[in-house]
């Protein structure tokens, strides 16, 4: 099957191809330099701008606590249906969709690929079942790493050879593609319903600190050759004051970054870059975080944008649920995880009027416009935490357009307008900028070779917007954008055309990419691994790892490792 | 010949353990090890003589042997000519299966039920209401120090559940009560022993000691000590009972008090009666004490309070106390799921139509309204024109009323046995027994997916639930292209 799209403007930041007019020829699902002009599927792109597939760093879209959210939320369900088509299955919104509507809607926004960043290891079966059920799009899976027992009690020998075996076997066992750390040490205190509250507190019961937690998995990751860096949800998140803490998290890791290449990821930034010492006097604590970034090489982050609306908070920070339990008295999932992590889920309605929910919109977006460079500050609501994914042409909409954001920022609490710093923030995204905070820049955070950009070779994943950015001033008709961001005129999966004009005209399945980290020395499978496992878990060895009759459509990646 | 397999998870109960180890000789299981009686007697008779051998139809009001090409036809037939049929069971087959069956709902507009709406059904409401602090059981075999079983008898119903996951179990942080349990059963059969002895005269009988006057439901001393605590609430005592450090026989229906008084104490209110529940106060102040006190406590709970008067609300008002320890220590909460794969059947439907059970597909999107879409109801209004029922036995558990629709219209059955419902069945298909005779998923009454094996061949040319159900889906959408064609 051959295609070319012919005569749009292309962003393709990887490349530095800023707009520039261009045909792109599509063969067997990769990108190729030219195609036969009369057999080729030609797709007329004058006037639009055509972008690299979408790429998601962080989503929260299967597995266990995923899909508790989805059973304790029927009125969240029932506000939002898909129909059955001749196409495609039906199913069900809102913040939480099923599996195939996730998959169908992201695809409508030009996205192709995602990240699904917190499985349970205990529980991979499960996120693998629902991710086989999410068509349209390429996906792969962290696995939450931080508190399990192996990794605490080889870090605390300092035996990092040990464990960095051990998260290869685990990251191949489970089919996942890096190392996840939730509120590291923090999860493992839950287990008895405590937590910790610096990076330097002891974690009860194992002789260790998140530090050494962090920088431990962080020197881990590098003996892996990991394509992405660790993947940090920090301590104290959501908590008021905790962007000290959010600095010296990553002071803690320029330790272990010596080429000026990145070595973690914070996540959902925004949710980590509290100031104030209580809720009455929380702030924006962006300028600091923003300042320290813009400073030093080592860190990427995602902005973790909360949208005004009702949606559902769902994390493996158990103790941050509880918190937000406290605070709301909704109603409440807490799931502790054996020998590895917890988590927990609260429905929540961010408000303009409240003060809080307003300086936490307002965090995210002083964040992303504060951080000078693209490349280190991706476009996501750690989805649905913030706010559903279908929430992000509105985001892009506030970053291209301060006049955008100003008439939101005007329906805000009173409190929160006066504390924003987003009045004295000139600045406005163009498309190029777009094109790298919600695909260059994600793809290549995760060494992603074949997504991202559109040179010959890589995935014929493709968005077509119907924005002409030679005649649309884009902050100014932010609306238009906004639209087009929200149904793509074409969306383009492995050379084959699923959504025109917004609507879904094929369903295709995606591809699960993992990574298989050939370690030179492997982790020893005998008697003695068995009983410890009998004793750590409640399940066999045999029972445990993801099969390959877990992956529809398995795409491995062969790493290898530097032990 | 004879081959080991180890690691085996057994399709039973909800447990689901998985450290089964059978040995097969010439295709037959032959032996069972680390298995309790349930599992035994399945592994051991799963190819008795009830076993149905080829599909059957109904003709002239008999059912008789047909091949699957023509069942299978037949019942797609069926199916594609309802109206609003209903396709239920899904808890006793894997989710491979199951994820089959939530297409063919939506293919055919059907309502998809599983048995959790006979069973744990008012447990998700509950969760739906308020939530539900919950754990996966390794946590409490590692963590908890006080147990709580509430009307459930686990002892009978998952036999391993205390041995594998609770009170006798070796965790990290807590050590297992098996040993004080053996001094225990020691002890009393040694007062036997001596009874036997002085009811034959071989010993001289002492003076009958003057026995102190037990009064129900007075905590034992040991109630206060470290280690792990077994409590059983129930309205009777149960086997569990029995082993239990502490028993509440609780009042029939009455739960709902117990537990809203033990949340008044939890919150240190004063309660201004002497007895709640036919248990005094003061004994229940000292059972707030030891929950309060415990480092990780948890409570099952099973039909005793899903489905004793109250029904969803004896849960809503367990979690909403389960809420509030957690303010005062770390408390969990579980459902005991009684078949090996409700919990798949509520996941399965969960993920691909956003509701865990009671999904009616007839508007073409997913709707759900547990009492309009629940499929007792729907047989009790009778609204229904055909049934599926996958691995279930309704006919021997649902109200008469609803049983007298569900056969009065065209019903398809398939299941490895023929049980009640597959005798009054119209078109009825042999399945091969998921977790022996066909590998799959289930998931554990914690949400731990867990890969059943297949162990020894299904009898020749019987197909699995998931091959049957996949052939009508295909064999319906032809049905349904041929008809698009002809209006055409």
């Amino acid at each position: 099957m051959e295609l070319l799209i012919k005569n749009g403007f292309v962003f393709d930041p990887i490349n530095g191809i800023n707009g520039e007019k261009m045909d792109i020829a599509v063969k067997n699902g990769k990108i190729v330099e030219s195609v036969h002009d009369r057999r080729a599927k030609k797709i007329d792109a004058t006037g639009l701008t055509v972008m690299p597939g979408g790429v998601d760093i962080h989503c929260h879209i299967a597995g266990a606590e995923v899909n508790t959210g989805r059973l304790m939320r029927p009125e969240d369900h029932i506000k939002d249906t898909e129909r059955k088509t001749t196409l495609t299955r039906s199913g069900v919104g809102y913040s939480i969709p099923s599996t195939f509507t996730t998959g169908y809607r992201y695809s409508r926004m030009g996205y192709t690929s995602l990240m699904n960043p917190s499985m349970p290891p205990l529980e991979a079966k499960h996120t693998h079942e629902e991710l086989n059920d999410t068509p349209m799009l390429d996906k792969a899976s962290y696995p939450l790493l931080g508190d399990w027992w192996f990794v605490l009690e080889y870090l605390q020998k300092g035996d990092l050879a040990e464990c960095a075996r051990y998260v290869a076997w685990m990251i191949g066992t489970t089919k996942g593609y890096a190392i996840k750390i939730v509120n590291p040490g923090g999860l493992e205190s839950w287990g008895f319903g405590r937590n910790v509250h610096t990076i330097d507190d002891k974690v009860p019961n194992f002789d260790i600190t998140p530090r050494e937690i962090m920088c431990g998995l962080a020197k881990v990751n590098k003996m892996l050759n990991l394509p992405h860096t660790i993947h940090v949800h920090t301590n104290n998140l959501g908590l008021p004051g905790n962007y000290a803490t959010t600095l010296d998290t990553m002071r803690a890791l320029e330790s272990v970054a010596t080429d000026g290449k990145p070595v973690a990821h914070i996540t959902h930034l925004q949710f980590s870059s509290f100031a104030g010492d209580d809720w009455g006097s929380m702030r924006s604590g962006a300028e600091e975080v923003a300042k320290y970034i813009n400073a030093h090489s080592h860190i990427t982050c995602d902005m973790g944008q909360v949208i005004f609306t009702d949606t559902t908070t769902m994390t493996a920070d158990g103790p941050f649920e509880y918190t937000l339990y406290q605070l709301s008295g909704h109603k409440w999932v807490n799931s502790d995880v054996e020998t590895e992590t917890s988590g927990g889920i609260i429905p929540f309605h961010y408000k303009r009027n409240n003060a809080v929910n307003a300086t936490q919109w307002s965090i995210a977006l002083e964040l992303a416009l504060m951080i000078e460079d693209p490349w280190k500050i991706y476009l996501t609501t750690d989805h649905p935490n913030g706010g559903p994914f279908t929430a992000y042409p509105k985001i892009i909409g506030w970053l291209i357009s301060r006049k955008a954001r100003m008439a939101t920022l005007k329906k805000c609490h009173k409190k929160a307008q006066k504390k924003s710093l987003l009045p004295t923030l000139k600045r406005e995204l163009s498309l190029y900028d777009i094109a790298i905070v919600t695909r260059a820049g994600q793809a290549k955070a995760l060494g992603l070779k074949n997504k991202g950009h559109l040179s010959v070779g890589a995935d014929a994943d493709i968005a077509i917007y119907n924005v002409n950015p030679e005649t649309t001033d884009i902050a100014r008709k932010y609306k238009t954008v906004r639209r087009a961001f929200g149904n793509a005129a074409y969306t383009i999966k492995d050379g084959k055309v699923v959504v025109k004009d917004g609507e879904i005209v094929q369903h295709v399945d995606g591809r699960t990419i993992w990574l298989d980290v050939q370690t030179a020395e492997q982790v020893k499978v005998d008697e003695e691994m068995k009983r410890r496992f009998r004793e750590y878990w409640t399940v066999e060895y045999e029972n445990y790892p993801v099969t390959d009759h877990y992956l529809k459509i398995s795409d491995p990646r062969t790493i290898k490792a530097d032990v | 010949m004879s081959t080991t397999v180890n690691a085996v998870t057994c399709p039973v109960c909800g447990c689901l353990c998985d450290d089964i180890e059978l040995t097969i000789e010439n295709g037959v299981v032959v032996k069972v090890k680390n298995g309790c009686a349930m599992c035994e007697s399945k592994f051991f008779n799963y190819k008795n003589e009830h076993r149905n051998k080829t599909p059957l139809m109904r003709k002239e009001g008999k059912l008789v042997p047909v091949s699957y090409d023509e069942a299978i036809h037949k019942a797609a037939e069926i199916l594609a000519n309802a109206n609003y049929p209903i396709l239920y069971g899904w808890s006793s087959t894997d989710c491979e299966a199951q994820r089959v069956g939530v297409e063919l709902a939506e293919e055919i507009g059907g309502v998809l039920d599983n048995t959790a709406v006979v069973c744990h059904g008012p447990s998700i409401l509950s969760v739906q209401e308020v939530g539900i602090p919950t754990c996966t059981l390794g946590q409490i075999r590692h963590r908890a120090d006080l147990v709580i079983y509430w009307g459930c008898d686990p002892w009978s119903a998952h036999p391993r559940h205390l041995e594998r996951y609770t009170t006798f179990t070796e965790g990290r942080f807590k050590g297992s009560e098996w040993k004080e349990y053996m001094n225990k059963v020691k002890a009393s059969a040694g007062k036997k022993k001596l009874l036997s002895l002085e009811r034959r005269e071989i010993v001289k009988r002492k003076p009958e000691p003057i026995i102190e006057k037990v009064t129900v439901n007075k905590p034992p001393e040991t109630l206060g000590k470290a280690g792990r605590k077994l409590i059983v609430i129930d309205v009777r005592k149960t086997m569990t009972a029995e082993v239990a450090d502490y028993f509440i026989q609780v009042e029939q229906g009455k739960d709902y008090e117990l537990m809203l008084a033990i949340r008044a104490l939890v919150k240190d209110h004063e309660l201004d009666v002497d007895q709640v529940a036919g248990v005094p106060v003061e004994y229940l102040e000292e059972l707030v004490d030891a929950m309060v006190n415990c480092d990780f406590g948890v409570i099952f709970f099973g039909m005793g309070l899903t489905h004793s008067a109250g029904k969803f609300r004896n849960v809503d008002v367990a979690i909403s106390l389960i809420r509030d320890l957690n303010r005062r220590t770390k408390f969990a909460i579980l459902p005991m799921r009684g078949h090996f794969n409700v919990t798949g059947a509520n996941t399965v439907s969960t993920w691909q139509s956003g509701y865990p059970y009671a999904v009616d597909f007839s508007l073409g999107y997913p709707r759900y309204n547990p009492g309009e879409t629940s499929v007792v109801d729907v047989l009790l209004r009778k609204e229904s024109d055909a049934a599926l029922i996958v691995a279930s036995d309704p006919a021997s558990n649902f109200p008469r009323k609803a049983v007298e629709h569900l056969v009065a219209n065209p019903l398809i059955v398939i299941d490895p046995h023929m049980n009640a419902t597959a005798l009054l069945g119209d078109v009825v298909f042999p399945a091969a027994i998921v977790g022996i005779e066909k590998a799959g998923t289930a998931y554990r009454m914690d949400h731990v997916p867990l890969p059943l094996k297949k162990v020894v061949e299904p009898p020749e040319g019987i197909l699995s639930d998931e091959e049957i159900l996949s052939r009508i889906l295909e064999e319906v959408r032809v049905i349904k292209s041929q008809r698009m064609q002809e209006a055409a």
